[in-house]
């Protein structure tokens, strides 16, 4: 899965959590509080306060439920076998959807609960973004 | 409990066919309309309120009213996907109760199936750059995979087996082999068997995305109809007997960090329309909800309170579902899965419950007095509405 859409900019919320995947990094946010904010944004979702932190995450995290999909008309997609998608919850408190990765039978060697770290999927093109995805371990 | 009759349902209409080329929706939209009026006895020129979900290329109330001809002095475009239809009900009910329109109608129309929009399995995520997209187009998720996983979520928190969703698509097929509109659907739309299912068929059909199978999913039909909303004055001289909103409730559900996935909006809509229409789930003879594939009606039947938070499984497990069993009915009409659906659903809903509380349904259940309707709209597991209106008999 080389050719996934990628996402498009300018977005001012998600443009650093973007430019992390570049670095290595798997991006989120905290308010004041300490409040973890993911999707990205510029306010706390608690309550509505600015100036939110950017953090690292361990990229550590558990599957907490997943679909194998096999059947996506959307070109990128559509030719490839059996794939996985998930929400991921990470281990500092935030829920990503994203794909499990580096299985050989996603129906049967994937499950709720599994812990599973993020690596970031190469994308072609020069200036594409890498794809944060997981992998059980 | 004495309930408030201040709005009421005074006509419906269904477009007959699912498969209807060389039809506009718009055109759907103003011919249900005019069937709508028809059914309640009310003319074009009586409208003078207009609920609008931005379907079809009528961009809104704005858009709607000019094809129609018609100038509402009151205009409501709420688009919160296939429930849309349950807010408008419940903003009728508030609308009319507030003086803002007498007649007001809701219309819908679609082409998808003529059109071949492939609405479960055509990925998300097409858009231009938003927050959210950027954040879910790259994993190439589709609408069914958000609804399988809250069924593999389901299924891992409270032991819900396939075997155990499959009751509804049955339950939901035998209602459907009573509807000659829905075996019209079905036969149109080349369903590989237009008769009867078992459990068996449904787990030998093909997994669309796991753990849900074809014969879990809705079908994606043309379509659409219209509903009439009228003040109480305005139902004393209609020609049938009005059936009554008598509460509703809206709400919104997303992914969040710590979310249980398994609830629904529908938990939160369903208090307050419950709460308005001072019934309690164990009244309500009709259930109504949006099928766009097993796992939404399991969802929803326990957030609206039939049974206790896992327990669907289990409660579903008599086949009490269909209409010629003691206890809770379900979808009367065919639901989404055999009977009906262009995209957004919610309408259906409110016009077979309409049918039910006047005696008219295909399958209709001896004295039915009251019914809910409840549309999730959105992405079951991710963004999305849940719109809960309930109705009595005149």
């Amino acid at each position: 899965m080389a050719n996934r859409p990628q996402p498009s900019f300018p977005e001012p919320d998600t443009q650093h959590f973007w430019e992390g995947c570049k670095a290595g990094e798997l991006r989120y946010q905290r308010d004041a509080e300490g409040n973890v904010v993911f999707y990205p944004r510029a306010h706390s979702t608690a309550d509505g306060s600015g100036g939110l932190t950017w953090h690292v995450s361990s990229g550590l995290g558990t599957v907490y439920t997943y679909s194998v999909v096999r059947q996506n008309r959307m070109p990128g997609f559509q030719e490839l076998g059996a794939y996985a998608v998930a929400y991921v919850d990470l281990d500092e408190g935030f829920r990503m959807l994203t794909n499990v990765v580096g299985v050989a039978n996603p129906t049967a060697d994937i499950q709720i609960g599994q812990r599973v770290q993020v690596e970031f999927e190469d994308q072609d093109g020069d200036d594409a973004y890498p794809i944060p995805v997981f992998r059980p371990i | 409990m004495a309930q408030e009759r201040v709005a009421a349902i005074a006509g419906i209409h269904e477009y007959p066919l699912r498969v209807a080329p060389g039809v506009s929706s718009m055109q759907i939209k103003a011919d249900s309309m005019k069937r709508a009026l028809d059914d309640a006895g009310l003319s074009w020129s009586d409208v003078d309120g207009l609920y609008d979900a931005l379907d079809g290329e009528g961009g809104g109330g704005l858009g709607l009213a000019a094809y129609l001809g018609i100038k509402p002095r009151m205009i409501d475009t709420t688009q919160v996907g296939g429930s849309s239809y349950e807010f408008h009900a419940s903003h009728a009910l508030r609308d009319i109760a507030a003086g803002r329109t007498n007649v007001a109608v809701t219309t819908y129309g679609s082409t998808s199936a003529s059109m071949r929009v492939p609405i479960g399995t055509g990925g998300l995520g097409r858009g231009g750059a938003s927050w959210q997209q950027n954040m879910e187009a790259p994993y190439g998720s589709t609408l069914i995979a958000n609804y399988a996983m809250v069924a593999h979520r389901h299924m891992h928190d409270y032991g819900t087996t396939t075997e155990q969703l499959a009751q509804i698509s049955v339950a939901t097929r035998k209602h459907a082999m009573r509807n000659p509109e829905a075996v019209k659907a079905m036969t149109d739309l080349q369903f590989v068997k237009v008769d009867e299912i078992t459990v068996e068929d449904v787990l030998e059909s093909r997994i669309v995305a796991d753990p849900l199978h074809l014969l879990e999913c809705c079908m994606i039909s043309d379509g659409g109809g219209a509903a009439v909303f009228v003040s109480a004055d305005v139902a004393r001289d209609i020609k049938k007997k009005p059936v009554w909103i008598i509460g509703s409730g809206e709400a919104t559900k997303y992914r969040e960090n710590d979310g249980d996935i398994t609830t629904s909006a529908g938990a939160q809509s369903a208090l307050a329309a419950f709460s308005q229409a001072g019934v309690t789930p164990d009244e309500i003879d009709i259930a109504m909800i949006y099928d766009s594939f097993s796992i939404t009606v399991a969802v929803c039947l326990e957030d609206l309170g039939f049974c206790g938070k896992g327990e669907i499984g289990p409660w579903m497990a008599d086949g009490h579902l269909a209409f010629d069993q003691p206890g809770l009915t379900l979808n009367t009409d065919g639901g989404g899965l055999s009977s009906n659906h262009p995209g957004m659903r919610g309408l259906f809903l409110l016009l077979e419950s309409v049918r039910q509380l006047r005696g008219e349904s295909t399958s209709q259940v001896e004295g039915a007095q009251l019914a809910v309707a409840h549309g999730n709209g959105g992405l079951l597991g991710g963004t999305h509405t849940g719109g809960t209106v309930i109705l009595a008999a005149d």
